[in-house]
């Protein structure tokens, strides 16, 4: 390979920083980051893809001391079976690889649907599973997805783990249950019952923008075609993806009528408080999201009747 | 807190650099201030235009939302070597050229890195296709439509 002759390049900008200062560190092995973790807790950030982070710490909205790249890390972003059925996908999985993985699209349509309302592909080619999910923006997508799936977390810190259902993971706007110490560092999905059908619908301003509604749906129907398990989770409307299935439990032990669906929506917008924006008022955000919890549900009831 | 340099070695276009850079440089920077490279343009800074596009390993990103260490051991590829040696254009390059798909340029680098790599993938596209890899660069001239134009004829083309 060539190597470069020195040039002379004189620019008056060549010394602007966009990030604060701070110490990086390359983590070596899980163990290194988590030990790095456990040693400078709120001082120090992980980073993963950085679509997040780094946009943050461009602005110093974020300045971190410490940052402890994963990326060198082996391992942390593999997809693999589980014994349950189902997968394990670690969490420096980038979206890319799941957009480009067939079986891993048939195992979980309701993920290969959203995958590409999630920014644009420069950002899915980088962005990481885990470091979406830990960020909790509740506009975003992947959240209200897990949520729906029922995914539980594992969360590590340096001498211990547990397990957390995403339904518990996500306290507030950019807030998770994650200790400083610890890193949520593996995503178990289990598989869906057969005859269930998933959609995934969002409306944003432009393809690739964080969602001003957007709406995960599951239903399971059992051979007379009457629904027997439904799920549905929004993102965009909350500080944290909000779980509105209790709003369809109606259609559980009846065959889903358009009527019946129609009622779901209305419940879902009484039940919804979204808090409205420069973009959306809430008043439209709580139509849509009426609008879209009909379509959602009317798509996956046909999917889970075709055996889509 | 003194300066976090690291000596980074990081091979662009097939150039292997060794450089001595601070830890929050961003690879953006880094291209067009440490290697003089700077047909890699710097539009937002946060991820947003696209105009910043590089190949990392053959993938697109924002070279603005990486660090420079992070780019070591790894190729990087920008606008700057997408014209071959004796000075041909990428098919890309020439249809962009024939179909008037920039006005300003600004943003034109970026399209290009990310439309190639496109184009590497699928030969064949629809429009439709073509505007959803095109999703994540602006465009504040064009319209887009002679971009889309140009990218369906460069693959056209491509495939002889």
């Amino acid at each position: 390979m060539p190597v470069a002759q020195d040039r002379i390049f004189d620019c008056p900008h060549a010394s602007a920083m966009k990030p604060a200062p701070f110490k990086y560190i390359a983590a070596t092995s899980l163990e290194h980051a988590l030990a790095l973790k456990g040693e400078h807790g709120d001082d120090a950030k992980f980073l993963a893809g950085g679509q997040s982070l780094m946009p943050t710490m461009n602005f110093r909205l974020a300045q971190p001391a410490i940052l402890i790249d994963l990326n060198r890390i082996e391992g942390l972003g593999a997809i693999r079976p589980c014994d349950a059925g189902g997968a394990r996908i670690g969490a420096l999985t980038r979206y890319r690889t799941l957009e480009r993985d067939a079986g891993f699209a048939r195992m979980f349509p309701l993920i290969a649907e959203a995958l590409p309302h999630i920014a644009h592909p420069q950002i899915r080619n980088r962005g990481t599973i885990g470091g979406n999910l830990s960020h909790a923006d509740p506009a975003s997508e992947l959240p209200a997805i897990m949520v729906a799936l029922g995914a539980r977390f594992r969360i590590q810190a340096a001498k211990q783990e547990r397990w957390v259902e995403a339904s518990d993971f996500f306290l507030g706007a950019l807030t998770t249950d994650l200790q400083p110490d610890e890193m949520l560092v593996e995503v178990e999905l289990p598989l869906s019952k057969p005859r269930t059908g998933s959609c995934f619908m969002e409306i944003a301003r432009r393809r690739g923008d964080f969602a001003i509604v957007g709406v995960a749906a599951m239903m399971t129907l059992d051979e007379q075609e009457e629904c027997t398990h439904v799920r549905l989770t929004f993102c965009g409307v909350g500080e944290t993806p909000i779980d509105a299935s209790s709003a369809a439990d109606p259609l559980v032990g009846r065959a889903p009528t358009e009527a019946a669906i129609c009622d779901v929506a209305a419940s879902v917008q009484a039940m919804i408080d979204p808090g409205g924006s420069v973009h959306a008022t809430a008043d439209y955000q709580r139509h849509v999201a009426g609008v879209l919890t009909e379509r959602a549900l009317q798509t996956a009831y046909q999917r889970a009747h075709h055996g889509q | 807190m003194d300066s976090d340099d690291y000596e980074i070695s990081v091979s662009v276009n097939g150039v292997q650099y060794r450089r001595r850079v601070e830890s929050r440089l961003l690879l953006s920077d880094f291209l067009r201030h440490d290697l003089a490279l700077a047909g890699t343009h710097v539009g937002c800074e946060h991820g947003v235009c696209g105009a910043c596009t590089v190949l990392l390993d053959g993938h697109p990103v924002r070279s603005c939302l990486m660090l420079a260490v992070q780019a070591e051991h790894h190729e990087i590829s920008t606008i700057e070597g997408l014209t071959t040696k004796d000075g041909t254009y990428h098919p890309l390059q020439q249809a962009m050229h024939d179909h008037h798909g920039l006005q300003c340029g600004y943003c034109t680098p970026g399209i290009l890195m990310t439309m190639t790599a496109f184009l590497d993938e699928n030969l064949a596209p629809s429009e439709d296709e073509v505007r959803e890899a095109l999703s994540g660069n602006l465009c504040r001239c064009t319209g887009y439509q002679n971009i889309v134009d140009a990218v369906m004829t460069a693959a056209a083309r491509m495939r002889g």
